[in-house]
């Protein structure tokens, strides 16, 4: 790693660019190393080599095996030297080299010698030297003399023994748990490092009893910690405590959030900006107990120090993700930050101001990010452009000038990630917001005008095909994907020539134009494209009957109904032969579901690349699945899948979680099984449900699972028939039956003969929430408005005593599975009432609009005034009928 | 979160992104080439803005990068993204505050060159293993150069021009504060 520093230094002018390393070679620096070796020792010569190894070593360079040895016996010949200098770079290089376990004996007697030395700073570096290099069996030979040194009256000497501890913990717990009475005396002590290193040490050693904590914690909050880096440890501890006894239900006022909010008056920064963010932090945290840390953190915003301003922006970042109306306070503050130096600050300010803003800043707000946006990194402008789109997900009815925001940056110099971002804010937005779309589209088809990125043309293309030829004139859009057939490389032609296609399809008008088109193509250079054209010109051309049409629109809309990866693997067993490769024997079942998956459900896809890449979670993904199973083909059209329900608890031998679809006159119950015992196989797994409490549901069939094997989850189902259109509710017990095979966990072959068992699941319900889905509008008062006036209910219902109005508001919500419109689901602080405006469709397809007031008196008992307009009366009294029975 | 500070890293870097001297106590980069890519990206990352007053701060790549620039050198301290930033910067300011003592008030990459071992026992006396050991500067530089091997000039022996740039340099940092 030195050469080409040092070639660099030839290049330039030797006396600017002089360096005591120039020319330096790992081989001959070895060669000088036996200098070691001499019997008469010369320190400082040693020194400048060890200092050249260590140089050696920090640039990247490594030592093999052999010469690490050979280096490091030379060097243990160097404690017979007295120069404490020397001694010191023995050490350093003792540790870089890092010996085997069989050559530490050499140095073990030195280093204990010198662990009993007089020079302090030779008792500590020692015990550090030796606590790095030793195992266990002679970790209990010295374990005296580190007891001793923990309490010994050198700080230094101390915390080199604590700090030490800290490391051994995680080597031999059982040994340097035997020290908690030397660690505790430290605690006492008067010097602020070792009282630090003592702290972080003793609740290690306690960390796994919970009670223990409690009562450090308990102790220290009273006030004997001075070193404001223990100080900060113990906040640490303490938050840890507090989250520990809420899950453990102990209720009531919350403890220590005095000792929290005292430290906010700590004369040490850090030890403020600590309690600051553990308070924050803190779960369900109140406004009353945030206003506090705020308003500190809202001083730090005008501090001189880039790294105080940096700290308290960041943390108000995340503040505002939750609870917005808390930081609007500090707007004013956060707004001159947009001009910051620190460009990191200055992002942070803008995302946090996009967060917290409320609609009629939004215009002023774009002003100023406008400016900013033009002189930072592109890493900046992505997290800038994602806020914008929650941002405008949000307002829906400021999409106009957001739009014309993204659609400027388009057109401006960036790297591929950032375009991508706005592309794909574009497209989410299209997708959220009906009335942004045809100017979407037009600003898409703009900039695939001039796009140097394959990969997004493809993309837009594609999106331009399913959602152009729906809007009000399609027409217009035909001029920018035939200037791609000219302009662009193969993949992009082939791409265009596809959605030239779809165009022709679905808009009878076009269709002869499109048709003199795709004729041009065929004369492509690229056989793709030549390809595509000739077969989407044979379909166009079809006779129009309704049974080809059909056949047309699923082979141009229509997904690949089998996975890609089982495709895949089918495409490459086949061999060439004279029987033709047959897609229907791909298998449908999606084999493996990727464990990760379980953390990203209830994520919606946004933008382009999303949908394909999660196969059975998603609306979608559900939708594909079910299609792919014959027996649930016969069911019509998927209206709603809810999300996953546990039924076991965290961490039992089989989890299991249940989705449930629902139709028009079925109900599928999706039961994802997974199998955590790894000396187990299941197979036909399948799912008993008794419906006696649900009087309204015959099951119809179930669909076992043929095989479950460790860790690839898989699913079984149950099928219910309903009424039609009636939002039936009911409650279904479950119990999971298999037969269990054991399995040799070192051939992973399962035994011939298996048991029969069973395992009880937890109940499920279908509840009435589960026929809503959730629908937003753009425009709520226009949507309100437009409902008949005659066809609303209203009525009013106590809701009993919450602990905050935000509670009471989530429950409503939550019962009744509706769209949140306008940002109304995010309520101010402190706020005594809050108007909600939902928004959902009913099964049959019914709009539903509502509009729920909440007020809280003194006592916190809360009322609700609900107002429904829904497009049928009927529908607008079973929302009552939901409310006023959950 | 790692309950006790942790620091993932210690650089010491020349004006072109160079290492000087660099220290890593976290896994997060174990091979030479991720260590080498990170360096660099922090050094693009920061390399114009103007930290030579105050310490100056970033995030990248989930973590928390504190720094300060002096002359062609650039000093840096990471951390993990749920650290307290201040805690990073006190172990900073600590370095820097305790090289500059050890290399007489010169701090520039031929003073820290020709003084590497002082500026390695630096480290060494600040971060064992990632915690933190020392923050006082003075008691850094004392414990890493006291013994020095050059014992010509110790510190006590400054020339007096040298011990009133310190003494300056010292009193404009707590007047900044």
């Amino acid at each position: 790693m030195a050469q080409p520093l040092v070639k660099k230094d030839d290049d330039h002018d030797d006396e600017l660019e002089y360096s005591p390393f120039m020319g330096i070679e790992k081989g001959a620096v070895l060669q000088e190393a036996r200098v070691f070796n001499d019997p008469q020792v010369d320190p400082r010569r040693c020194s400048q080599v060890i200092t050249k190894l260590l140089y050696l070593l920090t640039q990247g360079e490594s030592f093999t095996k052999v010469e690490a040895t050979e280096v490091f016996f030379s060097v243990t010949k160097l404690f017979q030297s007295k120069d404490t200098g020397l001694r010191r770079m023995v050490y350093l290089i003792i540790k870089e080299l890092s010996p085997s376990s069989d050559e530490v004996i050499i140095v073990t007697s030195s280093l204990m010698k010198d662990m009993n030395s007089k020079i302090d700073m030779y008792r500590a570096n020692a015990i550090r030297v030796l606590c790095r290099i030793i195992d266990g069996t002679l970790l209990t030979q010295i374990e005296r003399y580190l007891k001793q040194a923990i309490v010994d009256k050198n700080p230094v000497v101390s915390s080199a023994a604590l700090v030490s501890g800290l490391h051994l913990l995680k080597t031999n717990p059982e040994i340097v748990k035997r020290w908690s009475n030397e660690v505790q005396e430290g605690i006492q002590s008067r010097s602020a490092l070792v009282q630090f290193h003592a702290l972080a040490l003793l609740h290690q050693i306690r960390q796994n009893d919970r009670l223990a904590v409690s009562k450090l914690v308990g102790s220290l909050t009273r006030g004997s910690v001075r070193s404001p880096l223990a100080q900060c440890l113990l906040i640490r501890y303490t938050s840890q405590v507090i989250r520990d006894m809420a899950n453990h239900g102990q209720s009531g006022e919350r403890p220590f959030y005095e000792f929290l909010e005292s430290c906010l008056r700590h004369k040490a920064e850090m030890v403020i900006l600590e309690a600051a963010r553990a308070i924050t932090e803190l779960d369900g945290v109140t406004s009353r107990e945030l206003t506090p840390a705020i308003t500190v953190l809202q001083l730090f915003l005008s501090s001189p120090r880039p790294v105080l301003r940096f700290a308290a922006v960041r943390t108000l970042n995340k503040v505002a993700m939750t609870h917005p109306m808390a930081v609007t306070n500090c707007n004013i503050d956060m707004e001159s930050l947009i001009s910051d130096q620190n460009r990191s600050i200055a992002t942070l300010a803008i995302t946090t101001l996009l967060k917290t803003g409320n609609e009629s800043s939004v215009e002023r707000l774009m002003k100023q990010i406008t400016n900013f946006m033009s002189d930072i990194a592109d890493e900046f402008k992505i997290v800038v452009v994602d806020a914008i789109r929650s941002l405008c997900v949000k307002f829906p009815l400021k999409y106009r000038s957001l739009m014309t925001f993204l659609s400027n940056i388009l057109r401006e110099e960036g790297g591929f990630e950032y375009k991508r971002a706005i592309v794909d804010s574009i497209v989410t937005i299209i997708r959220d917001i009906p009335d942004a779309k045809e100017s979407g589209l037009l600003h898409l088809c703009e900039f695939i005008e001039d796009c140097e990125f394959t990969y997004l043309s493809t993309q837009i293309l594609h999106f331009l095909g399913i959602e152009g030829p729906n809007t009000s004139d399609p027409s217009k859009y035909i001029r920018y994907i035939y200037n791609r057939v000219h302009l662009e490389n193969a993949t992009v032609r082939a791409a265009a020539v596809s959605t030239l296609a779809k165009f022709g399809f679905m808009v009878e008008s076009l269709k002869p134009r499109i048709t003199v088109l795709l004729k041009r193509c065929i004369y492509d250079s690229d056989d793709e494209v030549r390809d595509r054209a000739t077969l989407y010109l044979s379909v166009l051309g079809g006779d129009g009957t309704v049974d080809t049409d059909k056949e047309s629109k699923d082979f141009l809309f229509g997904s690949l109904e089998v996975p890609l990866v089982n495709m895949e693997t089918s495409l490459k067993n086949y061999e060439p032969s004279e029987e033709a490769f047959d897609i229907n024997s791909v298998p449908k079942e999606v084999k493996s579901q990727p464990l990760a998956e379980k953390k990203a459900q209830g994520k919606k896809p946004t933008g382009l690349g999303a949908p394909p890449a999660a196969p059975a979670s998603g609306f979608d993904g559900y939708e594909r699945l079910l299609s792919s199973i014959p027996e649930f083909a016969a069911f019509g059209k998927l209206f709603k899948s809810s999300l996953p329900v546990e039924l076991t608890e965290a961490e039992t031998e089989y989890a299991v979680n249940v989705v449930k679809h629902i139709f028009d006159s079925h109900v599928v119950f999706q039961y994802n099984c997974t199998n955590t015992i790894p000396e187990q196989l299941l197979e036909r797994v399948n799912v008993i449900v008794d419906a006696s409490e649900a009087e309204e549901f015959s099951e119809v069939t179930s669909k076992a699972l043929n095989s479950l094997p460790y860790d690839s989850p898989g699913q079984a189902f149950v099928v219910f028939e309903k009424p039609a259109g009636v939002p039936a509710v009911g409650k279904f017990s479950n119990t999971l039956t298999f037969v269990v095979k054991e399995v040799d966990p070192s051939t992973g072959e399962a035994e011939d003969d298996g048991v029969e068992d069973e395992y009880q699941l937890e109940d499920l319900e279908v509840v009435a929430g589960d026929y809503m889905v959730k629908v937003g509008v753009s425009n709520f008062r226009n949507a309100w408005e437009s409902m008949d006036e005659e066809d609303e209910r209203v009525d009013e219902y106590g809701l009993g005593q919450r602990e905050s109005l935000g509670e009471a508001v989530k429950a409503v919500m939550d019962l009744l599975g509706m769209q949140t419109c306008e940002g109304t689901e995010t309520i101010p602080l402190n706020a005594r009432s809050h108007t909600c405006l939902l928004s959902g469709v009913y099964i049959g397809n019914v709009k539903v609009l509502v509009r729920a007031q909440f007020g809280m008196d003194s006592s916190k008992d809360i009322a609700m005034k609900l107002t429904v307009r829904a497009e049928d009366v009927s529908v607008a009294e079973a929302i009552h009928e939901i409310v006023a029975s959950g | 979160m790692e309950l006790p500070p942790k620091v993932k890293n210690i650089l010491l870097l020349d004006s072109e992104g160079k290492r000087v001297a660099v220290k890593y106590y976290s896994d997060d980069w174990p091979t030479n080439s991720a260590k080498e890519a990170f360096e660099k990206s922090v050094f693009t990352k920061t390399q114009k803005t103007n930290a030579r007053t105050e310490v100056e701060v970033t995030a990248l790549e989930n973590n928390i990068v504190v720094y300060k620039l002096m002359q062609d050198l650039h000093f840096f301290v990471t951390g993990g993204e749920e650290e307290n930033e201040l805690i990073l910067a006190s172990v900073l300011e600590g370095l820097f505050d305790a090289v500059t003592l050890l290399l007489r008030g010169n701090v520039d990459k031929r003073e820290a060159l020709d003084n590497l071992d002082l500026i390695f026992l630096c480290f060494d006396e600040i971060i064992d293993g990632g915690i933190v050991l020392e923050t006082d500067a003075n008691v850094i530089a004392g414990k890493a150069g006291i013994n020095s091997t050059d014992p010509n000039a110790p510190l006590s022996e400054q020339t007096i021009s040298q011990a009133l740039a310190t003494a300056r340099e010292h009193l404009t940092r707590s007047l900044m504060k």
